[in-house]
């Protein structure tokens, strides 16, 4: 499934692949690069193209040896420069990958300026660190950070790359794995070795969290994965780690992009992103309307905590997107996971079960839910938090 | 403008039932639907044709059944479909559907925009979007909850992100993924009922796409499935039953236990 194509928007039209050519297959067309049938993909005017303009995407009949492939890349996410936790997870688990093989472990960051990241990721992980800094990195835009990843991709050949399930690298990730005709497992829950195959076992919730299914990418390199925040463990920070830190060279080409970012709006406060709460007090289809939320929302003032939700109550409009906990919502790990009126479901489930103690308020003493937390309490909501308020406010007198 | 909406038709998930002896899904007499998070793109595409003019085409790739969801859509309003539909094209993965979908928009030719839902509910990959983009070569704003602005020439959209919003202002054309915060899916109309009755949904195969075996279906897929199961249930929790009283003082323990702690 190997194919050439040259890319219109990048081609400048200079005319040197056509020399390059051994098979005499280029020729300029109004400034651009068109390749004949004579083409055989053999890639002398990919390299000879300063612009990165003409790509031969490979796939697993051109030869590309699945063995020069080699180690793990993580490629790191920032906002505003610095670098997400989910990095550090991403880091623990690439060691743990690379240890089977006793390859090496690299991380690549994007960035305005590094500062003191690079040094960070060492101390998490990375062997090797990988910097592109830039003001155009700033902030995220997909081709800039996509043509840069490929880039570095192709040149280091790592076995397995990592990036983080948020909305950074599912936006990546797929066009990246795209544009290198290579395999993509989203929003893994568990990576493993095969000790057979030494390829990589990527397995993630399908069918609404129904099902876990393990996926291989048996013939094609790398072998790529996004994968959930706050699922994986990330490495105690060790500050006696040594590492190798290597710039990315950019060129203005690798920076152009078609879209721009014109501002960025920060949830108000009191709208904290759930995923970093530690107490998460949670409403579902018991909860009956969106007036029934400030019930929530008083005991999660009082806890410091922030309020999620079911699907059942975000379809109901009881409660905005952000809050959605769950399968096509977001997955929390709070000490806390209060669920008031929610069933349970396995939706539901598979984006709190890894939350440190799971309390239910229920009525039906069948629900799902009661199967899985930590402690139960069979009864109507409506009676049992506002006296659970009463009772948390007279012991703190 | 000519806009591409790019559906799945799905099992609903909320119906999806386990076998738990054999650790299968039980696939029977659950109902298939249009993607939801679909219905959300093609809202967004209807209303911005009916403000600017143009034509909202549905694509899908499928089994012949698949046309029911096109049929639904064009009962909404779009105004043609195309079936993508070739034994060639099972077992393709988001590699292959989205390569899949990329020729059929480039033999669409002149298309503006292709929209699609921020994911399917059956696989909750969410990279079929940017992965067409990528096919294309075109710029791509994903996880869109607001579509600020749409011109000839350009589009303003917000994208929902961890910790806030990005407001992305890109060329086009370009491929979007939607959110269900975008709008409110119209009903489909009488009119838009017969129309979707009558209308004639070509049906196009590799050949049709001049795709070869090696990047379709099966064949064209980087991933493969190796095994399902189902997760694991753990029943190690305390459930307390009585008085409301009594439970939210046994609540109230635990949880400022666990403050103190």
């Amino acid at each position: 499934m190997a194919s050439i194509e040259v890319r219109k928007e990048t081609c400048v039209g200079c005319g040197v692949c056509v020399p390059a050519c051994p098979f005499g297959a280029i020729s300029m067309v109004d400034d651009l690069a068109v390749i004949s049938d004579d083409c055989t993909l053999c890639g002398a005017c990919e390299s000879s193209c300063s612009f990165g303009a003409i790509i031969i995407r490979t796939g697993e009949t051109d030869g590309t040896c699945i063995s020069d492939y080699s180690g793990v890349m993580v490629i790191a996410e920032q906002r505003d420069g610095i670098v997400d936790h989910s990095t550090f997870e991403l880091l623990g688990e690439a060691k743990r990958l690379a240890e089977v093989d006793g390859s090496v472990v690299s991380a690549a960051l994007l960035t305005e300026e590094g500062g003191v990241w690079p040094e960070k990721l060492i101390q998490y992980g990375a062997d090797r660190v990988y910097i592109a800094e830039d003001p155009a990195l700033r902030h995220f835009r997909t081709e800039p950070f996509s043509r840069t990843v490929e880039k570095l991709i192709k040149q280091k050949k790592p076995a397995i790359v990592l990036a983080a399930a948020t909305t950074t690298g599912r936006d990546l990730m797929p066009r990246i794995a795209k544009n290198l005709n290579t395999g993509l497992t989203a929003d893994c829950t568990e990576l493993a070795i095969d000790p057979e195959t030494g390829g990589l076992l990527q397995t993630r919730p399908a069918f609404g969290g129904n099902i876990l299914a393990t996926i291989v990418c048996s013939d094609t390199r790398p072998q790529m994965a996004t994968v959930r925040p706050r699922v994986m463990k990330a490495l105690e920070p060790d500050g006696s780690r040594n590492g190798e830190i290597e710039k990315i060279e950019l060129a203005p080409e690798d920076l152009a992009s078609r879209t721009e970012v014109l501002e960025f709006n920060s949830l108000d406060e009191g709208e904290v992103d759930i995923t970093e709460a530690l107490i998460i007090v949670s409403g579902g289809r018991g909860i009956k309307s969106s007036e029934n939320f400030a019930l929530l929302e008083e005991l999660a003032d009082l806890l410091d905590g922030s309020i999620g939700a079911s699907r059942a109550a975000i379809d109901a409009g009881w409660i905005s997107y952000p809050h959605q906990v769950g399968q096509t919502g977001k997955t929390v790990q709070p000490k806390t996971y209060i669920a008031c009126g929610i069933s349970g479901a396995v939706q539901h489930r598979v984006g709190m079960q890894s939350s440190d103690r799971i309390f239910a308020v229920n009525k039906d003493a069948t629900a799902p839910i009661f199967e899985f937390c930590d402690e139960g309490y069979v009864g109507d909501l409506f009676e049992i938090i506002p006296l659970l308020i009463k009772e948390i406010k007279r012991r703190r007198k | 403008m000519r806009i591409v909406v790019a559906v799945k038709q799905v099992p609903d998930t909320a119906e999806v039932r386990i076998d738990e002896e054999r650790g299968t899904l039980i696939r029977e007499g659950i109902p298939s639907i249009l993607n939801p998070f679909d219905t959300y793109a093609l809202e967004e595409a209807l209303k911005w044709r009916d403000e600017l003019g143009g034509t909202v085409i549905v694509v899908s790739m499928g089994p012949p059944q698949a046309e029911a969801v096109l049929r639904e859509s064009v009962s909404m309003g779009a105004d043609e479909a195309v079936l993508l539909s070739d034994r060639a094209f099972a077992g393709a993965d988001t590699w292959a559907t989205s390569h899949t979908l990329a020729t059929a928009v480039e033999k669409m030719g002149n298309i503006d925009i292709v929209l699609t839902g921020k994911q399917a509910i059956d696989g909750d990959t969410a990279q079929t979007g940017p992965s067409i983009a990528a096919s294309l070569d075109w710029p791509q704003i994903t996880f869109v909850g607001n579509v600020r602005e749409l011109t000839g020439k350009h589009i303003i959209a917000e994208r929902y992100v961890e910790g806030g919003s990005e407001v992305i202002k890109s060329s086009l054309p370009v491929v979007v993924t939607v959110l269900k915060d975008a709008n409110t899916p119209r009903l489909p109309s009488l009119k838009g009922k017969m129309r979707a009755r009558k209308i004639e949904i070509p049906v196009w195969g590799k050949d049709d796409l001049e795709l070869s075996e090696g990047e379709v279906g099966l064949d064209g897929s980087p991933t493969r499935v190796v095994s399902i199961a189902t997760p694991e249930t753990f029943t190690d929790g305390q459930i307390h039953h009585g008085e409301p009283e009594e439970l939210a003082k046994l609540m109230a323990d635990s949880l400022l236990g666990t403050e103190d702690s």
